[in-house]
Protein backbone atom coordinates (compact mmCIF):
# COMPACT_ATOMS: atom_id res chain seq x y z
CA UNK A 1 0.00 0.00 0.00
CA UNK A 2 2.89 2.34 0.73
CA UNK A 3 4.11 1.95 -2.84
CA UNK A 4 0.67 2.66 -4.25
CA UNK A 5 0.44 5.72 -2.06
CA UNK A 6 3.73 7.06 -3.32
CA UNK A 7 2.68 6.64 -6.93
CA UNK A 8 -0.46 8.68 -6.62
CA UNK A 9 -0.35 12.07 -8.23
CA UNK A 10 -1.49 14.09 -5.32
CA UNK A 11 -1.29 17.85 -4.98
CA UNK A 12 -1.23 18.90 -1.35
CA UNK A 13 -3.82 21.31 -0.07
CA UNK A 14 -2.71 24.91 0.37
CA UNK A 15 -5.74 25.47 -1.86
CA UNK A 16 -7.68 28.56 -0.97
CA UNK A 17 -9.55 28.78 -4.21
CA UNK A 18 -8.98 26.09 -6.78
CA UNK A 19 -10.69 24.08 -9.44
CA UNK A 20 -10.12 21.01 -7.35
CA UNK A 21 -13.40 19.38 -6.57
CA UNK A 22 -11.96 16.22 -5.11
CA UNK A 23 -11.34 15.77 -1.40
CA UNK A 24 -9.33 12.78 -0.29
CA UNK A 25 -9.88 10.98 2.98
CA UNK A 26 -6.36 9.82 3.66
CA UNK A 27 -4.42 9.09 6.83
CA UNK A 28 -7.55 9.98 8.79
CA UNK A 29 -7.72 13.53 7.38
CA UNK A 30 -9.80 15.27 4.74
CA UNK A 31 -7.60 17.10 2.28
CA UNK A 32 -7.84 19.79 1.01
CA UNK A 33 -9.82 21.50 3.70
CA UNK A 34 -11.14 24.09 3.60
CA UNK A 35 -11.98 23.78 -0.07
CA UNK A 36 -13.48 26.73 -1.92
CA UNK A 37 -15.60 26.07 -5.02
CA UNK A 38 -18.04 28.00 -7.18
CA UNK A 39 -21.77 27.50 -6.76
CA UNK A 40 -22.92 24.66 -8.97
CA UNK A 41 -19.75 22.63 -8.43
CA UNK A 42 -19.86 18.95 -7.64
CA UNK A 43 -17.45 17.84 -4.94
CA UNK A 44 -16.29 14.24 -4.82
CA UNK A 45 -14.82 12.65 -1.71
CA UNK A 46 -12.66 9.54 -2.22
CA UNK A 47 -11.43 7.27 0.55
CA UNK A 48 -7.74 6.37 0.24
CA UNK A 49 -7.45 4.62 3.62
CA UNK A 50 -7.79 0.91 4.41
CA UNK A 51 -10.41 1.93 6.96
CA UNK A 52 -13.89 3.00 5.79
CA UNK A 53 -14.92 6.63 6.12
CA UNK A 54 -18.16 8.54 5.76
CA UNK A 55 -19.00 12.14 4.88
CA UNK A 56 -21.84 13.61 6.92
CA UNK A 57 -22.87 17.25 6.77
CA UNK A 58 -23.03 18.80 10.25
CA UNK A 59 -26.22 20.56 9.18
CA UNK A 60 -27.74 17.34 7.84
CA UNK A 61 -27.60 18.48 4.20
CA UNK A 62 -25.70 15.51 2.75
CA UNK A 63 -24.64 12.10 3.99
CA UNK A 64 -22.65 9.31 2.37
CA UNK A 65 -22.86 5.68 3.32
CA UNK A 66 -19.74 3.87 4.47
CA UNK A 67 -17.08 4.33 1.78
CA UNK A 68 -14.63 1.48 1.51
CA UNK A 69 -11.11 1.96 0.10
CA UNK A 70 -11.21 3.85 -3.22
CA UNK A 71 -14.96 4.36 -3.05
CA UNK A 72 -16.36 7.84 -3.60
CA UNK A 73 -19.31 10.03 -2.75
CA UNK A 74 -20.36 13.19 -4.61
CA UNK A 75 -22.61 16.12 -3.81
CA UNK A 76 -23.53 19.14 -5.95
CA UNK A 77 -23.38 22.49 -4.15
CA UNK A 78 -25.87 24.91 -5.69
CA UNK A 79 -26.10 27.46 -2.90
CA UNK A 80 -23.26 29.66 -1.68
CA UNK A 81 -22.35 29.15 1.95
CA UNK A 82 -20.01 27.33 4.33
CA UNK A 83 -20.54 23.61 4.75
CA UNK A 84 -18.91 21.65 7.57
CA UNK A 85 -18.71 17.88 7.42
CA UNK A 86 -17.46 14.99 9.58
CA UNK A 87 -16.67 11.29 9.25
CA UNK A 88 -19.22 9.62 11.51
CA UNK A 89 -16.90 6.65 12.05
CA UNK A 90 -13.98 8.90 13.06
CA UNK A 91 -15.55 12.14 14.31
CA UNK A 92 -12.18 13.82 14.69
CA UNK A 93 -12.02 13.86 10.86
CA UNK A 94 -13.68 17.15 9.97
CA UNK A 95 -13.64 19.37 6.89
CA UNK A 96 -15.12 22.51 5.40
CA UNK A 97 -16.31 23.51 1.94
CA UNK A 98 -16.87 27.16 1.08
CA UNK A 99 -19.22 27.66 -1.85
CA UNK A 100 -19.00 31.09 -3.52
CA UNK B 1 -7.37 -16.82 47.83
CA UNK B 2 -3.91 -17.66 49.17
CA UNK B 3 -3.75 -20.81 47.03
CA UNK B 4 -4.16 -18.64 43.98
CA UNK B 5 -1.33 -16.33 44.84
CA UNK B 6 1.20 -18.67 43.23
CA UNK B 7 -0.60 -18.13 39.94
CA UNK B 8 -0.87 -14.45 40.17
CA UNK B 9 2.44 -13.52 38.72
CA UNK B 10 1.94 -10.07 37.33
CA UNK B 11 5.23 -10.30 35.50
CA UNK B 12 4.18 -13.44 33.67
CA UNK B 13 0.77 -12.06 32.90
CA UNK B 14 2.20 -8.88 31.49
CA UNK B 15 4.68 -10.87 29.45
CA UNK B 16 1.80 -12.86 28.05
CA UNK B 17 -0.13 -9.73 27.16
CA UNK B 18 2.87 -8.10 25.56
CA UNK B 19 3.33 -11.00 23.17
CA UNK B 20 -0.39 -11.63 22.73
CA UNK B 21 0.40 -15.25 23.58
CA UNK B 22 -1.87 -18.05 24.66
CA UNK B 23 -4.14 -15.68 26.52
CA UNK B 24 -4.59 -13.98 29.81
CA UNK B 25 -6.99 -14.89 32.52
CA UNK B 26 -8.51 -12.14 34.63
CA UNK B 27 -9.92 -12.93 38.01
CA UNK B 28 -12.12 -10.41 39.72
CA UNK B 29 -12.80 -11.29 43.33
CA UNK B 30 -13.91 -8.88 46.00
CA UNK B 31 -13.19 -6.01 43.65
CA UNK B 32 -9.58 -7.06 43.03
CA UNK B 33 -8.83 -7.72 39.40
CA UNK B 34 -5.75 -9.78 38.69
CA UNK B 35 -4.34 -11.05 35.41
CA UNK B 36 -3.02 -14.61 35.28
CA UNK B 37 -1.12 -16.28 32.48
CA UNK B 38 -3.68 -18.59 30.90
CA UNK B 39 -1.16 -21.33 30.22
CA UNK B 40 -0.19 -21.31 33.90
CA UNK B 41 -3.81 -21.45 34.96
CA UNK B 42 -4.45 -24.36 32.62
CA UNK B 43 -1.61 -26.28 34.24
CA UNK B 44 -3.08 -25.74 37.68
CA UNK B 45 -6.25 -27.78 37.71
CA UNK B 46 -7.39 -26.90 41.19
CA UNK B 47 -7.06 -23.22 40.40
CA UNK B 48 -8.81 -23.57 37.07
CA UNK B 49 -11.73 -25.35 38.71
CA UNK B 50 -12.22 -22.35 40.95
CA UNK B 51 -13.06 -20.28 37.92
CA UNK B 52 -16.48 -21.85 37.88
CA UNK B 53 -18.92 -22.32 35.07
CA UNK B 54 -18.48 -19.94 32.15
CA UNK B 55 -21.21 -17.34 32.28
CA UNK B 56 -20.76 -15.75 28.88
CA UNK B 57 -18.28 -15.21 26.09
CA UNK B 58 -17.63 -11.80 24.59
CA UNK B 59 -17.01 -11.64 20.85
CA UNK B 60 -16.20 -8.30 19.28
CA UNK B 61 -15.39 -6.49 16.06
CA UNK B 62 -16.00 -9.33 13.63
CA UNK B 63 -16.02 -6.80 10.73
CA UNK B 64 -17.61 -9.18 8.26
CA UNK B 65 -16.95 -7.69 4.81
CA UNK B 66 -13.39 -6.55 5.58
CA UNK B 67 -11.00 -8.00 2.99
CA UNK B 68 -7.81 -5.97 3.17
CA UNK B 69 -4.24 -7.07 3.75
CA UNK B 70 -4.50 -6.96 7.55
CA UNK B 71 -6.76 -10.04 7.32
CA UNK B 72 -8.13 -11.19 3.95
CA UNK B 73 -10.17 -13.93 5.69
CA UNK B 74 -12.28 -12.46 8.50
CA UNK B 75 -14.87 -15.19 7.92
CA UNK B 76 -12.17 -17.76 8.62
CA UNK B 77 -10.96 -16.13 11.83
CA UNK B 78 -14.54 -15.74 13.07
CA UNK B 79 -15.05 -19.39 12.26
CA UNK B 80 -11.95 -20.29 14.30
CA UNK B 81 -13.30 -18.18 17.14
CA UNK B 82 -16.58 -20.06 16.99
CA UNK B 83 -14.68 -23.38 17.06
CA UNK B 84 -12.82 -22.15 20.14
CA UNK B 85 -16.08 -21.31 21.92
CA UNK B 86 -17.77 -24.52 20.79
CA UNK B 87 -14.79 -26.46 22.10
CA UNK B 88 -15.08 -25.13 25.65
CA UNK B 89 -15.79 -28.03 28.00
CA UNK B 90 -18.50 -26.03 29.74
CA UNK B 91 -20.54 -24.08 27.24
CA UNK B 92 -21.24 -20.48 28.20
CA UNK B 93 -24.88 -19.59 28.75
CA UNK B 94 -24.67 -16.46 26.61
CA UNK B 95 -22.67 -14.81 23.87
CA UNK B 96 -22.26 -11.03 23.95
CA UNK B 97 -21.16 -9.29 20.76
CA UNK B 98 -19.84 -5.79 21.45
CA UNK B 99 -20.34 -4.44 17.94
CA UNK B 100 -18.85 -3.87 14.54
CA UNK B 101 -20.50 -7.07 13.45
CA UNK B 102 -20.01 -5.84 9.88
CA UNK B 103 -17.48 -3.61 8.20
CA UNK B 104 -19.78 -1.46 6.02
CA UNK B 105 -23.34 -2.09 7.28
CA UNK B 106 -24.20 -3.89 4.04
CA UNK B 107 -27.18 -6.28 4.05
CA UNK B 108 -25.03 -9.10 2.61
CA UNK B 109 -22.45 -8.61 5.40
CA UNK B 110 -25.11 -8.80 8.12
CA UNK B 111 -26.64 -11.86 6.47
CA UNK B 112 -23.30 -13.64 6.29
CA UNK B 113 -22.49 -12.75 9.90
CA UNK B 114 -25.82 -14.14 11.07
CA UNK B 115 -25.23 -17.28 9.05
CA UNK B 116 -21.79 -17.75 10.65
CA UNK B 117 -23.19 -17.16 14.15
CA UNK B 118 -25.66 -20.03 13.72
CA UNK B 119 -22.72 -22.42 14.17
CA UNK B 120 -22.34 -21.36 17.80
CA UNK B 121 -23.50 -24.09 20.17
CA UNK B 122 -24.62 -21.37 22.55
CA UNK B 123 -27.63 -19.90 20.81
CA UNK B 124 -28.44 -16.94 23.04
CA UNK B 125 -26.60 -13.92 21.67
CA UNK B 126 -26.90 -10.31 22.80
CA UNK B 127 -25.51 -7.50 20.69
CA UNK B 128 -24.87 -3.77 20.59
CA UNK B 129 -23.97 -1.99 17.35
CA UNK B 130 -20.64 -0.46 16.46
CA UNK B 131 -20.23 2.62 14.29
CA UNK B 132 -19.42 0.31 11.35
CA UNK B 133 -22.88 -1.25 11.76
CA UNK B 134 -24.72 2.05 11.43
CA UNK B 135 -23.26 3.68 8.29
CA UNK B 136 -26.16 2.74 6.00
CA UNK B 137 -28.20 5.75 4.91
CA UNK B 138 -31.26 4.85 6.94
CA UNK B 139 -29.45 3.16 9.88
CA UNK B 140 -31.88 0.27 9.64
CA UNK B 141 -29.83 -2.77 8.57
CA UNK B 142 -28.58 -3.46 12.12
CA UNK B 143 -31.91 -2.77 13.79
CA UNK B 144 -33.88 -4.88 11.30
CA UNK B 145 -31.85 -7.88 12.44
CA UNK B 146 -30.79 -7.16 16.02
CA UNK B 147 -33.14 -4.38 17.14
CA UNK B 148 -35.87 -6.50 18.70
CA UNK B 149 -34.27 -6.82 22.16
CA UNK B 150 -34.12 -3.05 22.53
CA UNK B 151 -37.33 -2.14 20.67
CA UNK B 152 -35.01 -0.56 18.07
CA UNK B 153 -33.50 1.82 20.62
CA UNK B 154 -30.14 0.07 20.85
CA UNK B 155 -30.12 -0.07 24.67
CA UNK B 156 -31.73 -2.70 26.90
CA UNK B 157 -31.17 -4.84 29.97
CA UNK B 158 -31.73 -8.41 31.07
CA UNK B 159 -30.89 -10.70 33.96
CA UNK B 160 -29.10 -14.00 33.93
CA UNK B 161 -27.82 -16.12 36.83
CA UNK B 162 -28.30 -13.25 39.26
CA UNK B 163 -26.23 -10.88 37.11
CA UNK B 164 -27.85 -7.76 35.65
CA UNK B 165 -26.70 -7.05 32.09
CA UNK B 166 -27.06 -3.64 30.44
CA UNK B 167 -26.38 -3.18 26.71
CA UNK B 168 -25.79 0.43 25.63
CA UNK B 169 -25.37 2.26 22.33
CA UNK B 170 -22.76 5.01 22.04
CA UNK B 171 -22.14 5.19 18.29
CA UNK B 172 -25.08 7.18 16.94
CA UNK B 173 -25.00 10.70 18.30
CA UNK B 174 -21.46 11.48 17.25
CA UNK B 175 -20.23 15.04 17.58
CA UNK B 176 -17.63 16.46 15.17
CA UNK B 177 -14.20 16.11 16.72
CA UNK B 178 -15.71 14.26 19.65
CA UNK B 179 -16.02 10.96 21.42
CA UNK B 180 -18.91 8.50 21.48
CA UNK B 181 -22.11 9.68 23.13
CA UNK B 182 -24.79 7.96 25.21
CA UNK B 183 -27.20 10.90 25.29
CA UNK B 184 -29.71 12.21 27.83
CA UNK B 185 -32.50 9.82 26.94
CA UNK B 186 -30.38 6.72 27.35
CA UNK B 187 -28.80 7.96 30.60
CA UNK B 188 -32.27 8.64 31.99
CA UNK B 189 -33.31 5.12 31.02
CA UNK B 190 -30.28 3.66 32.87
CA UNK B 191 -31.30 5.58 36.00
CA UNK B 192 -34.78 4.05 35.80
CA UNK B 193 -33.35 0.61 35.06
CA UNK B 194 -31.06 0.67 38.10
CA UNK B 195 -33.54 2.24 40.49
CA UNK B 196 -34.30 0.01 43.46
CA UNK B 197 -31.73 -2.58 42.45
CA UNK B 198 -29.68 -3.99 45.33
CA UNK B 199 -26.08 -2.78 45.46
CA UNK B 200 -25.02 -6.42 45.78
CA UNK B 201 -26.33 -7.25 42.29
CA UNK B 202 -23.36 -7.88 39.98
CA UNK B 203 -23.66 -5.58 36.97
CA UNK B 204 -22.24 -6.16 33.49
CA UNK B 205 -22.40 -3.14 31.17
CA UNK B 206 -21.49 -3.59 27.53
CA UNK B 207 -21.21 -1.10 24.67
CA UNK B 208 -19.10 -0.84 21.55
CA UNK B 209 -16.92 2.20 22.14
CA UNK B 210 -14.93 2.30 25.38
CA UNK B 211 -16.94 3.77 28.27
CA UNK B 212 -13.75 5.35 29.61
CA UNK B 213 -11.38 7.60 27.76
CA UNK B 214 -8.46 5.57 26.47
CA UNK B 215 -7.24 8.00 23.81
CA UNK B 216 -9.24 11.08 23.02
CA UNK B 217 -7.44 12.11 19.78
CA UNK B 218 -8.67 8.88 18.18
CA UNK B 219 -12.11 9.11 19.71
CA UNK B 220 -11.45 6.12 21.97
CA UNK B 221 -13.90 7.02 24.68
CA UNK B 222 -17.43 8.20 25.44
CA UNK B 223 -17.94 11.88 26.21
CA UNK B 224 -20.76 11.52 28.72
CA UNK B 225 -19.66 8.22 30.29
CA UNK B 226 -19.10 9.97 33.65
CA UNK B 227 -22.86 10.35 34.00
CA UNK B 228 -23.18 6.59 33.58
CA UNK B 229 -20.37 5.77 36.02
CA UNK B 230 -21.84 7.95 38.75
CA UNK B 231 -24.95 5.76 38.60
CA UNK B 232 -22.97 2.52 38.74
CA UNK B 233 -20.58 3.46 41.52
CA UNK B 234 -22.84 2.26 44.35
CA UNK B 235 -22.77 -1.33 43.10
CA UNK B 236 -20.34 -3.83 44.61
CA UNK B 237 -19.30 -5.48 41.34
CA UNK B 238 -19.44 -3.70 38.00
CA UNK B 239 -17.84 -5.11 34.87
CA UNK B 240 -17.69 -2.78 31.85
CA UNK B 241 -17.00 -4.46 28.51
CA UNK B 242 -16.23 -2.75 25.22
CA UNK B 243 -14.75 -3.46 21.81
CA UNK B 244 -13.83 -0.90 19.15
CA UNK B 245 -10.07 -0.68 19.67
CA UNK B 246 -9.21 -4.28 18.70
CA UNK B 247 -6.86 -4.88 21.62
CA UNK B 248 -7.00 -5.56 25.33
CA UNK B 249 -6.86 -2.53 27.57
CA UNK B 250 -8.13 -2.62 31.12
CA UNK B 251 -8.36 -0.68 34.32
CA UNK B 252 -9.87 -1.03 37.76
CA UNK B 253 -11.55 1.85 39.53
CA UNK B 254 -13.04 1.00 42.91
CA UNK B 255 -15.44 -1.91 42.34
CA UNK B 256 -15.54 -1.26 38.61
CA UNK B 257 -13.50 -3.26 36.14
CA UNK B 258 -13.12 -1.91 32.61
CA UNK B 259 -12.06 -4.19 29.81
CA UNK B 260 -11.85 -3.83 26.03
CA UNK B 261 -11.71 -7.03 24.00
CA UNK B 262 -9.64 -8.16 21.09
CA UNK B 263 -11.26 -8.32 17.69
CA UNK B 264 -11.83 -11.54 15.77
CA UNK B 265 -10.94 -9.73 12.51
CA UNK B 266 -7.80 -7.58 12.60
CA UNK B 267 -5.61 -5.83 15.18
CA UNK B 268 -5.26 -2.06 15.52
CA UNK B 269 -2.25 -0.04 16.65
CA UNK B 270 -1.62 0.94 20.23
CA UNK B 271 -3.10 4.39 20.98
CA UNK B 272 -1.29 7.20 19.19
CA UNK B 273 0.98 5.02 17.06
CA UNK B 274 0.57 6.04 13.42
CA UNK B 275 -1.88 8.41 11.73
CA UNK B 276 -5.00 6.76 13.07
CA UNK B 277 -6.72 3.54 14.12
CA UNK B 278 -6.19 1.78 10.78
CA UNK B 279 -6.05 -1.99 10.37
CA UNK B 280 -2.64 -3.12 11.61
CA UNK B 281 -0.74 -5.37 9.23
CA UNK B 282 1.26 -8.06 11.01
CA UNK B 283 3.02 -11.16 9.67
CA UNK B 284 0.49 -13.93 8.99
CA UNK B 285 1.95 -16.19 11.68
CA UNK B 286 1.37 -13.50 14.31
CA UNK B 287 -2.19 -12.60 13.39
CA UNK B 288 -4.06 -15.29 15.31
CA UNK B 289 -2.30 -14.38 18.55
CA UNK B 290 -3.67 -10.85 18.23
CA UNK B 291 -7.28 -11.91 17.75
CA UNK B 292 -9.53 -13.54 20.28
CA UNK B 293 -12.40 -13.64 22.74
CA UNK B 294 -13.15 -12.87 26.36
CA UNK B 295 -15.06 -15.28 28.53
CA UNK B 296 -16.55 -14.44 31.89
CA UNK B 297 -17.20 -16.96 34.64
CA UNK B 298 -18.89 -16.75 37.97
CA UNK B 299 -16.21 -17.25 40.60
CA UNK B 300 -17.33 -19.11 43.72
CA UNK B 301 -19.43 -16.31 45.10
CA UNK B 302 -22.02 -14.98 42.66
CA UNK B 303 -20.94 -11.39 43.23
CA UNK B 304 -17.53 -12.08 41.74
CA UNK B 305 -16.87 -12.42 38.04
CA UNK B 306 -13.72 -13.59 36.30
CA UNK B 307 -12.63 -12.40 32.88
CA UNK B 308 -10.58 -14.69 30.73
CA UNK B 309 -9.05 -13.64 27.43
CA UNK B 310 -8.19 -16.26 24.87
CA UNK B 311 -6.29 -15.64 21.66
CA UNK B 312 -6.88 -17.72 18.52
CA UNK B 313 -3.31 -19.00 18.75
Amino acid sequence: MAILGAMEVYIPSAAETSDTTTILAKDFMFNPSPLTVKAGSTVTWTNKDDEPHTVVSDAGIFKSGGMDTNESFSYKFDKPGTYHFTCSIHPRMVGTIVVQ
Amino acid sequence: MSDDQSLLSRRNALKCMAYGGAGTLFVLSGGVFTPIDLAMAAGYKQGAAKLGKPLFVQISDTHIGFNKEANPDVNGTLSQTIDLVNGMSDQPALIIHTGDITHLSKPAEFDLAQQLFTRLRTTEMHTVPGEHDTTDATVTEYFNRFGKASDNKGYYSFDHAGVHFIGLINVLQFKPGGLGTLGEEQLAWVATDLKGRSASTPIVVFAHMPLWTIYEPWGWGTGDADQLMSQLRRFGSVTVLNGHIHQIVQKVEGNMTFHTARSTSYPQPVAGVGSGPAPLKVPADQLAAMLGITSVSVVKHPSALALNDTALA
